[in-house]
């Protein structure tokens, strides 16, 4: 078991342009069911083998495939989600940066009647490790065990993972959820659904400043959650006002600060890592014997 | 990307939003025309940079006649302004606006921004303006009033009515709320506003509204599909070295310590100023070089970081993913080559061809530090710039 995406997912990659194409290659070499890709206009084409389609009902129909990877520009990346989500897809992840709030906040609105999960945009999409990799994620740095991790950022997440498989503790699923201020899957989404996954015994969460996600999911940990949960909180030193690379990672009239965000995570029983480079350790003593 | 005041005022306008008349001036010889032309008993004198709080640093001035008007300008124009929203250097006021002075009734508070929790648009307003709202909402929350408009639903009147009605207004002034807040939002949709705010808006003795102050903020991501927006841009209101990170599209925030940073991804380059300062040690900036970090890039990454005469050493940390090791570091020993880079270099390299990558390092013939991890990296840096000091 794992969440979001397993071996038995079957995968499109809309937008075969050339990042959609690579990752694609990379995806598939890794196990992954890659069955088709979207690009309008060069439907019947295959690209390195991967059949193409001009939309994505025409995909779904002829390869049965149930989710979706968005490489598409910003212009028209909300446009390819809710194309994803008219197909009724279980899961399309967006990796796109730098979409418009105005096209998410409406794009996110109407998801609310589908029943389409959508992860991201502007993240590094998820891995499973061992069955499923969607997304930009260098999957070779994970492991297979029991730890769930979540993470607002790319890199930070490759950090987290790495310093958990170096412990031996391996992970039932990596999601990136995306640095934009609008995304489909937030901490609590994701938080819930490894609650409920068995085969996840502990939850990494990283979490960076702007907004208040963070503050939202320590709460749901208590009150919702009875498997360990470990966090580190990115820009403990970031000056406020000032956009710091992701667009959702700004202090903004005082709120979404990391010491508010640590605050409210230890108050509800999250061990919350001094540095960057504690994260699996503060895990692997906030939840002895992962190792495996 | 934020605009003047005399900007954001132009688009009002454009919208239908009441604003007094004014008009911009770049000498003091322009601004006693501007108060000849406006005609009215009073004009005010107002500093345009890129901060709030301009009244209380001597921004903003009253004059009684046009000769006041000139003689409040010479004292604005090239004067360096401090408030608490400018850097600690302060502002260079290069133009003032001049503006019909209003019979002020009472002042109050109105913005539209994005709620991020509630993934809606919000309006908000108070009674109680020419305050940092802030502060209200920290003393008096209760005077703070909100309205949330669904993306796909839009505003509805009645909401526009109802916050009209709770800020005390009679039906006389509910009917000018109505269109104002409309022109707002509409100006808000059509340009990719992130942020409107009017601090005050004022009630006049004559019973009208107008928006007294006026700023602006646009969503960085939508400028692509408003170049008249872009166009807007005032460089000599940003950071320099921001601005040319943002040219080459590097994500770059200068910051007043001096080991410079180098890193990939923006939750990695804000989680190594938290290693650094968790070390003992003060950054120099962040600096995002992106998925796409090539040669080509780590090289002017080098440019920026060693523009800023404070840094005394490099922290690079790569992370790499899609980005490979082994091409940065082809970058950092090229870099390092060209530009002559005089201070201690600690570059740690993780991920994909990471291996590759410090065998490189290895053996080129420049005083490069490697770390594995981190901590490691974060350490030698700290240590880097204790051993200079």
């Amino acid at each position: 078991m794992a969440i979001l995406c397993d071996k038995n997912t079957r995968l499109l990659i809309q937008g075969m342009g050339r990042m959609g194409t690579f990752h694609a290659g990379l995806s598939r070499e890794y196990g992954t069911q890659v069955v088709g890709g979207v690009h309008p206009g060069r439907g019947g084409q295959e690209i390195e083998g991967i059949p193409v389609f001009n939309t994505v009902a025409e995909a779904v129909a002829e390869t049965g495939a149930n989710a979706s990877v968005i490489f598409v520009p910003p212009p028209g990346a909300a446009d390819a989600i809710l194309e994803a989500a008219e197909n009724e897809l279980d899961l399309t992840v967006c990796i796109t940066e730098g979409i418009p709030v105005l096209d998410m906040a409406r794009a996110k609105a109407a998801l609310r009647e589908s029943r389409t999960r959508l992860l991201g945009p502007n993240c590094p999409g998820v891995v499973t490790p061992e069955q499923c990799r969607i997304g930009i994620m260098p999957a070779q740095i994970t492991k297979p065990g029991p730890v769930g991790v979540i993470s607002r950022s790319g890199t930070l997440t490759y950090e987290a993972v790495d310093q958990l498989s170096r412990l031996g503790i391996g992970q039932s699923t990596c999601v990136g959820i995306g640095g934009d201020p609008v995304i489909g899957t937030n901490f609590i989404d994701a938080l819930a659904l490894f609650q409920a996954d068995p085969d996840t015994k502990a939850v990494v969460l990283i979490g960076e400043i702007g907004g208040s996600a963070e503050e939202e999911a320590a709460e749901f940990v208590k009150s919702n959650m009875n498997k360990p949960v470990a966090a580190f909180i990115a820009g403990q030193n970031a000056p406020p006002g000032k956009r710091m690379g992701h667009a959702g990672a700004i202090i903004a009239g005082g709120k979404g600060k990391a010491s508010d965000k640590i605050a409210a995570l230890e108050a509800n029983g999250v061990a919350v890592s001094p540095s960057p480079a504690e994260i699996g350790e503060t895990l692997a003593q906030a939840a002895p014997g992962l190792e495996g | 990307m934020n605009v003047h005041e005399y900007q954001a005022k132009a688009l009002f306008r454009e919208f239908g939003v009441a604003v007094p008349d004014g008009e911009l001036a770049t000498t003091p010889e322009e601004a006693e025309r501007a108060a000849r032309q406006l005609g009215t008993p009073i004009v005010v004198v107002k500093a345009q940079v890129h901060a709030g709080g301009r009244g209380k640093g001597g921004g903003v001035k009253i004059a009684k006649s046009p000769a006041e008007a000139k003689t409040a300008a010479s004292e604005i124009l090239g004067m360096t302004l401090h408030t608490p929203q400018t850097p600690p250097e302060g502002k260079l006021v290069r133009k003032v606006y001049v503006e019909a002075g209003s019979n002020i009734e009472s002042e109050l508070y109105f913005a539209i921004l994005f709620d991020r929790a509630a993934e809606k648009f919000a309006l908000v307003a108070s009674t109680e303006g020419g305050m940092e709202i802030e502060v209200v909402a920290e003393a008096t929350p209760d005077k703070i009033l909100t309205a949330l408009v669904d993306p796909n639903v839009g505003l509805r009147d009645y909401q526009i009515r109802d916050l009209g009605y709770q800020l005390g207004f009679a039906a006389e002034q509910v009917k000018k709320f109505v269109p104002f807040v409309r022109g707002l939002f509409d100006l808000y949709l059509a340009k990719d506003c992130s942020q409107v705010e009017i601090n005050p808006l004022v009630l006049t003795t004559e019973g009208d509204l107008f928006a007294l102050d006026g700023k602006l903020n646009f969503d960085d991501n939508a400028l692509y599909r408003h170049p008249e927006i872009a166009a807007l841009r005032d460089p000599d209101e940003e950071d320099a070295r921001e601005r040319a990170a943002n040219e080459i599209d590097l994500a770059y925030v200068g910051l007043d310590g001096n080991i410079g940073c180098m890193v990939n991804g923006a939750g990695l380059a804000m989680a190594t100023l938290d290693m650094i300062h968790y070390c003992g040690g003060q950054p120099a900036n962040f600096l995002d070089a992106g998925g796409g970090a090539d040669k080509e890039k780590v090289k002017e990454a080098f440019k920026l970081i060693l523009g800023d005469e404070n840094v005394e050493a490099i922290l690079v940390n790569i992370f790499g993913g899609i980005v490979r090791c082994d091409l940065i570091a082809e970058g950092v020993v090229a870099a390092a080559a060209d530009l002559g880079v005089g201070v201690p270099l600690v570059v740690r390299l993780q991920g994909t061809m990471a291996a590759e990558g410090r065998a490189i390092l290895a053996a080129s013939d420049l005083n490069i530090t490697s770390a594995e991890t981190l901590k490691e990296a974060g350490e030698l840096a700290v240590a880097a710039v204790k051993g200079a000091a």
